[in-house]
């Protein structure tokens, strides 16, 4: 039997006050593996990527139609409850915002909401998941000064210990490289690779050489539309829309 | 030019308050200050001049009015900014700001025939308490309402500029919007907030006409919010011009005027500083 995707969408369209932002878009995100959301910029990329988790709520006057399916729960059912959708993912932004507390507290941050208060427990998570984030050794002795003293690099991978320490089975990466130096990029990268045999990590990205690097499966949006998507070797080397092959080969950007 | 005229008001803060320092000499160099501070005697024609009293009077009524508006105001700021959609906050904009406007005056009118007689008939029997109205409380109600616009007004700024960025990730994680509020928002602001309502105090601090209106000036230390007080912005209105035969009276009076200068420019200072904001730069940006 088929594993049922973890992420699948049906015709989902959302609109920004009259601006119509996606259309119709309907996909399934493959498990346990990196897909990656391309296309030039303003094509609605992160506003697909955000809508995956609701964050696309906190927007004035949007207006969603169609479904997302998460674990086959429709998360735009009224019913549905935001902040246990929200825990099943983590969520790399542009630039890393680090709360406005220590580098202990953000990474205790999603499992204190979840009400875990013992403090070995904590301390385990916080250290195991720093670990993951390849980070410990650079903040194991600071754990209590502010997460903002980090250099952009370190704040980016301890957003990214913060997010897993929720438990989620999705990683959500808006850009999640484009503030960061090629070094700290690199770092970021390579625990992509290491963490999709445990999580199905989704990405945007507008570098088209960091989408060749990383993707196992493709997504390919042009002005608010899905115009393509696959596996990433036939996406990229034999794409079967024009655009597509445009946009890959820099004609469009 | 503009830069003369931008120097000059700096200076004129110095000159009020050099001005006032010498003429207040004369009562520095014949009493101790720990007496002018610290006793309550107060008889200016037998020469005693105690400001216990008037300076408990000050306190008391500040800190009743900053008890009630901190809050209520800080509150009101988080829903202004975080619930309350555009059009409403754009509705209440500006009637805010013409709170702000209203002369001190009119607030004092207000609380004689609002105020004042609901503390006597309402408010002071439900504690079971005797009050003539005008008291304490009175003037602290009607300052809390005057400092109100400047604490909303200026939180609901340092409130905007949380980053809905850090908002969102506080969300991505699963927080509720109010565990958003409360462990990100609010630490972001605190500073902020804080520098706003030190400046709300500054300004209840030297409100002048309005708590003179109700307190009941009398010159006694209050034990409780609903005896009278007599505090120094009152003082100095009431007296000055009229009894100045008497000596040092005049110079106590003016005394009087540069401790709440220098404390209205202390509460500025450190609200400045605040806000500017060694600590609250450092936390979030380096």
């Amino acid at each position: 039997m088929l594993l049922k995707p973890n992420v699948s969408v049906h015709n989902l369209n959302v609109f920004y006050g009259k601006d119509h932002v996606l259309h119709d878009v309907s996909v399934e995100i493959p498990n346990k593996k990196i897909t990656v959301i391309i296309g030039p910029s303003g094509c609605g990329k992160t506003t697909l990527l955000k809508s995956f988790n609701r964050l696309i709520d906190s927007v004035d006057g949007v207006k969603v139609t169609g479904e997302v399916l998460v674990d086959g729960e429709n998360i735009y059912d009224p019913k549905a409850e935001v902040t246990h959708i929200r825990k099943k993912m983590g969520l790399l932004s542009q630039r890393p915002y680090p709360l406005p507390m220590s580098i202990y507290d953000n990474v205790a941050y999603g499992p204190r909401l979840c009400g875990e208060k013992n403090k070995k427990k904590l301390d385990r998570i916080v250290e195991h998941f720093l670990h993951t984030a390849s980070l410990w050794d650079e903040v194991k002795d600071k754990l209590n000064s502010p997460a903002a003293r980090l250099s952009v690099g370190q704040q980016q991978r301890l957003c990214l210990a913060r997010g897993l320490a929720v438990g989620p089975e999705i990683i959500l990466g808006d850009e999640p490289t484009s503030a960061l130096d090629p070094k700290s990029s690199k770092h970021i990268e390579e625990r992509f690779m290491e963490l999709k045999q445990y999580y199905t990590i989704i990405l945007v990205t507008h570098i088209l050489r960091q989408a060749k690097r990383l993707a196992d499966y493709v997504l390919f949006l042009y002005m608010g539309r899905l115009i393509e998507h696959g596996p990433a070797k036939e996406i990229f080397e034999n794409p079967k829309e024009k655009m597509t092959k445009e946009y890959i080969q820099g004609i469009i950007s | 030019m503009m830069r003369g005229l931008a120097v000059a008001s700096t200076l004129i803060v110095v000159l009020i308050a050099l001005a006032l320092f010498m003429r207040s000499k004369p009562i520095l160099a014949l009493k101790p200050l720990t007496t002018l501070l610290f006793s309550t005697a107060w008889h200016p024609s037998r020469g005693e001049f105690g400001f216990l009293a008037f300076i408990a009077g000050t306190l008391w009524v500040t800190l009743v009015a900053s008890f009630i508006a901190i809050p209520v105001c800080i509150l009101a700021s988080i829903y202004l900014s975080e619930y309350a959609d555009k059009r409403l906050r754009e509705w209440i904009g500006p009637f805010i700001d013409i709170l702000a406007g209203i002369p001190s005056v009119v607030y004092g009118m207000w609380g004689v025939l609002v105020i004042v007689p609901l503390v006597k008939n309402i408010i002071a029997p439900l504690f079971g308490g005797y009050s003539a109205g005008y008291s304490v409380l009175a003037g602290g109600l009607v300052l809390a309402v005057m400092i109100s616009p400047v604490i909303i007004h200026i939180s609901v700024e340092v409130l905007r500029t949380v980053p809905s960025d850090l908002k969102q990730a506080s969300l991505a994680l699963g927080a509720t919007k109010w565990e958003t509020i409360k462990f990100v928002v609010m630490k972001r602001a605190m500073p902020g907030m804080i520098a706003a309502s030190v400046l709300g105090l500054s300004r209840a601090f030297g409100e002048t006409i309005a708590v003179m209106m109700v307190v009941g000036n009398v010159a006694r230390i209050p034990r409780t919010v609903f005896d009278p007080a007599y505090p120094l912005p009152a003082l100095i209105a009431n007296n000055y011009g009229e009894m100045l035969s008497i000596p040092l009276y005049d110079s106590g009076l003016l005394f009087a005027a540069l401790l709440l200068l220098l404390v209205v420019i202390y509460f500025n200072v450190v609200s400045k500083m605040i806000l500017s904001g060694s600590k609250w730069s450092l936390y979030y940006n380096g």
